[in-house]
């Protein structure tokens, strides 16, 4: 079984902040982490692998200190590490981003696809089944649990508003990743030396074979314009008082903005 | 301070620092409370490879020595002293086997101790004998293959949940210390069972009970060494575990002084934070001054330990007495410095400070360790003198 995890490194904050001026993220300052839903990803690749044997990779696109990533991956047990990195994925949406690895997924082929369900800086949610995409193969998103997995086959729950669906797929297929699946391990000391030492393979974009039009900016047809943070409104009205007292004031302010 | 700690010692803090603040600090005040055992932080340590950090490689460990494991139980300390007693008492059941252990013995539980998959505990006190170990009762008696094990331990850390247990008994009275002998027996052997489990001041996490022996028959091969030398396994055991038992001093005394400093630079009264006032920043200073002492000691003695020294007794006594006196002050001021709110259990501290207490005690009491470096002292005037 080959077992592909995709992570991204992202900023270790709840509280993303942009530079206004060129309209990107402020990493200055702020440690970088594995996107948290993409380590369920890697504990459950590693679960799959326990369970029924093979090997497990794990890939980033990034740049090259995204590396970090990749070795706390390998700290936790993970086989194998693939860095793809390429001044020509600058910029890259998450289409362009889908792509690029789709491509490197196809060169080292796998099974079963993880992806956490999105990752916390972006919060897309696009590029895992964008890859499904690219790939032509099946994906199914918010697994919560992987009932079964088999040599030609997977069953698994996918976790809805209400309950859950529980879905089988042939593989290859590509799952996102909830974290209600499970409890990401701690790294090992022997993981944490093998890190160390371990060699991150690192693919550029000419070694995946990808189409130069489809990468980086120039790829993505999302063009951003603008990224602010909304101004804080301050024209707002505390009411106070009993209950029925606030109703009166509501329904009095409401009908005086025309609004009912 | 910089220790000068090599990159692997520093990985080792981190991960046990990791583990510790993740998945026990969440949990200690409920385990305090419920005086639950830990499953899943031992499941957890045996995933990080921390149980195999003292044993050989060839054993399946990680084949570092003493202050890897001192640091590893200073960090475990800082957040819970019961779930580092219950690792540090593995550790100290183990060292019998690893350092007194026949190849087939090593080879038999190194390998399982390493990979956290079975628990050690190490059964040395019982009712009339705590300092004075002389006062041993249980028996061992050679009856053909086997020895005859009768006699009943008591206060055994990590009893009941341990798989493999370290035992000191009496092979022949008539020859006084010479007569006792160390044995490894299994749990689940006939005719060895546990008493209740107590209801302690601290470290509730930690499992302790009586261990009872009644005929239990065990193989010949299972004693440790040759007969006649259990005081020697034993004497031996408690100076490697001594610095591990002053890493958790430090390791408690650190936890303590960090809630005191955080809540003193909150707190306000007479209009400014606590921390402003000279009364506590003394405090503070003699806390950070004292803990800084007993780690340098400890890290100090601990990589005596490591050189191979051939004695050890007194340097590890003084690691010992000097960091669990400096826990047990600095975990008793930092409830002082905290106040009111020191004293109640939503604030860590006075847990730590009922925890603290039994560095002062269990293997081998302060006092004990005193007469230790006493004893110490005196043949070392008396070989100057000569």
């Amino acid at each position: 079984m080959n077992i592909v995890v995709c992570v991204k490194q992202v900023p270790d904050t709840t509280e993303v902040r942009i530079n206004p001026e060129t309209n990107t993220l402020i990493r200055d300052g702020v440690e970088s982490i594995i996107n948290p839903y993409d380590m369920h990803a890697i504990e459950a690749g590693l679960q799959i692998k326990e369970q029924a044997g093979g090997k497990v990779t794990v890939l980033t696109m990034g740049p090259p200190q995204a590396e970090n990533a990749l070795r706390e991956a390998i700290s936790m047990g993970v086989d194998e590490a693939v860095l793809l990195t390429d001044r020509a994925f600058a910029g890259s949406d998450t289409w362009a981003t889908a792509y690029a690895l789709s491509k490197a997924i196809g060169h080292l082929g796998a099974d079963i696809i993880l992806c956490g369900k999105q990752a916390i800086d972006g919060d897309t949610a696009q590029v895992g089944p964008e890859i499904a995409e690219f790939l032509d193969i099946p994906h199914i998103s918010y697994i919560r649990k992987i009932d079964e997995v088999k040599e030609d086959g997977i069953r698994v729950q996918r976790l809805m508003d209400e309950g859950f669906d529980v879905i089988e797929s042939s593989l290859p297929v590509l799952l996102t990743v909830v974290r209600e699946l499970n409890v990401p391990r701690m790294p090992s000391l022997k993981g944490k030396m093998a890190a160390k030492k371990a060699v991150i393979g690192k693919m550029t974009a000419a070694d995946i074979g990808a189409e130069d039009s489809n990468l980086g900016l120039k790829g993505s047809p999302t063009q951003v314009r603008n990224i602010f943070a909304p101004e804080a409104k301050k024209d707002r009205m505390m009411l106070d008082g009993t209950t029925d007292e606030k109703i009166e004031a509501l329904v009095k302010g409401l009908a005086g903005l025309k609004c009912i | 301070m910089d220790y000068f700690l090599t990159e692997e010692q520093l990985m080792i803090r981190d991960l046990a620092r990791q583990i510790a603040e993740e998945k026990i600090v969440p949990v200690r005040a409920e385990l305090d409370e419920t005086g639950e055992f830990p499953h899943d932080i031992m499941k957890t340590l045996a995933q990080s490879d921390l149980f195999g950090l003292f044993i050989p490689e060839e054993y399946g460990g990680l084949g570092k020595g003493g202050l890897e494991l001192a640091i590893a139980v200073e960090e475990l300390s800082r957040a819970c002293l019961g779930v580092a007693t219950t690792y540090a008492a593995n550790a100290l059941g183990t060292y019998p086997l690893l350092l007194f252990g026949s190849e087939e013995q090593k080879k038999r539980y190194l390998p399982d101790i390493a990979a956290g998959k079975r628990l050690v505990a190490f059964g040395l006190t019982e009712a009339n004998a705590g300092s004075d170990a002389g006062g041993i009762q249980t028996t061992a008696k050679l009856d053909g293959n086997e020895y005859l094990i009768n006699g009943t331990k008591q206060w055994i850390t990590n009893g009941g949940e341990a798989e493999i247990y370290t035992i000191i008994g009496i092979t022949d009275r008539s020859k006084g210390p010479r007569g006792a002998s160390a044995f490894v027996i299994e749990k689940g052997t006939p005719g060895f069972s546990f008493g209740k489990k107590e209801n302690k001041m601290g470290i509730r996490a930690s499992a302790t009970t009586e261990l009872i022996f009644d005929n239990c028959r065990i193989p010949k091969e299972n004693i440790i060494g040759k007969e006649g030398m259990g005081f020697v396994v034993a004497m031996k055991t408690l100076d490697n575990s001594r610095t591990g038992v002053g890493a958790q001093g430090v390791g408690v005394a650190q936890g303590a002084f960090d809630e005191a400093v955080k809540f003193a630079r909150q707190r306000v009264q007479f209009g400014h934070p606590v921390i402003t006032f000279q009364a506590v920043q003394h405090m503070l200073a003699d806390m950070a001054t004292s803990i800084e002492a007993a780690r340098a000691l400890v890290y100090a003695v601990s990589r005596f330990v490591d050189s191979g020294a051939k004695d050890v007794s007194k340097e590890s006594a003084m690691a010992k007495v000097f960091a669990t006196d400096v826990a047990m002050k600095v975990t008793t001021d930092a409830v002082q410095v905290m106040g009111g709110s020191g004293y109640m259990k939503e604030y860590p501290v006075e847990k730590m400070m009922r925890d603290a207490k039994i560095l002062q005690i269990y293997e081998g009491t302060n006092q004990i360790q005193r007469n230790v470096i006493g004893q110490a002292l005196i043949k070392e005037a008396a070989k100057a003198n000569k």
